[in-house]
């Protein structure tokens, strides 16, 4: 029943199929940002209250979106890890720890250069802010867990664990803004809701939202080429892949 | 539409609207960088691993 599963789980499959993937996610990320920030900066008209300032949105907004999206994709595919023990699941779970941590430390600096001129501080231990940084510090554990084994393979489970264990903080950070008094503001697209802003500003943000899940899609495409290869080094089809 | 003239000061909040993009941008073009460099290390592991078991054959 399963065996479709594992095929398309394949390493040989998952490396070649990243391969044709990632250049079509990659121009589909550069045009979506392109159009986006220039909207964004040029185009869309100044914040009544905030002026000039809420265009940090259109950078601050999809990292800080795309820090708890690489934290899912890195969690859920450690859990298939675990639990199935498809191999491919850490080399996915490995290639999107530092994407994901990149996007956690430019939603807090962004979100810190947003917050001096706004609440007149660069930092403050709010719930939604201290929670990024636990997420930030979470992906520093498993990168570094990952690592800290002599066997890769030790090395893997138990960052997976980890990362399965952390995603409880997911939630936390995306609620925290309505679970807790926070300086921070509310979201700006509710799932069921209307958008609190227009669309001349709207729509250069779902364009940088969609851009940066592309550019997600890409890299991590390209990254898991590797770790797959690294892993697979030994095997068969990597040696006939690269035989002269 | 910012005017042109305006547009670098950012109504004033140009030293934060600024270094955002510029930091974003750089988050960008180093995981891009990264992800390269990280498959083409793997690459050269891979091809030294092959060549090795070919030398270790003949």
């Amino acid at each position: 029943m399963w065996t479709w599963f594992y095929r398309l789980a394949s390493p040989p499959h998952v490396y070649r199929t990243a391969a044709a993937l990632a250049p079509w996610f990659l121009a589909l990320a550069a045009a979506m940002i392109g159009y986006g920030l220039i909207d964004g900066l040029v185009f869309a008209p100044p914040d009544y209250q905030q002026g000039d300032a809420f265009r940090i949105i259109y950078v601050h907004a999809p990292s800080a979106w795309l820090s708890l999206f690489a934290y899912t994709t890195m969690a859920v595919a450690g859990a298939i890890a675990l639990i199935w023990r498809i191999k491919v699941g850490f080399a996915v779970a490995a290639a999107a720890a530092p994407i994901g941590a990149s996007f956690t430390l430019a939603a807090l600096v962004t979100g810190s250069l947003w917050g001096r001129p706004m609440w007149g501080t660069y930092w403050a231990w709010d719930p939604r802010l201290t929670s990024e940084l636990i997420l930030l510090f979470l992906y520093f554990g498993v990168i570094s867990l990952r690592k800290a084994f002599e066997d890769p393979a030790r090395g893997d489970r138990a960052a997976a664990l980890l990362g399965v264990v952390g995603v409880i903080n997911v939630p936390i950070v995306h609620f925290s803004v309505t679970w807790w008094n926070s300086l921070h503001q509310g979201a700006t697209l509710a799932k069921f809701g209307k958008p609190t802003m227009p669309g001349s500003m709207l729509w250069p943000l779902l364009a940088m939202l969609l851009g940066y899940m592309c550019f997600f899609g890409g890299v991590l495409c390209m990254r898991l080429r590797g770790e797959v290869l690294d892993r697979e080094r030994q095997a068969v089809w990597v040696r006939e892949a690269l035989a002269p | 539409m910012i005017h042109r003239t305006g547009f670098w000061a950012m109504g004033g909040y140009a030293r934060f609207v600024w270094p955002s993009i510029g930091f974003a941008v750089a988050v960008l073009v180093w995981n891009l960088w990264s992800a390269r460099r990280h498959h083409a290390r793997a690459l050269l592991r891979a091809r030294r691993t092959a060549a090795m078991a070919r030398s270790e054959k003949s």
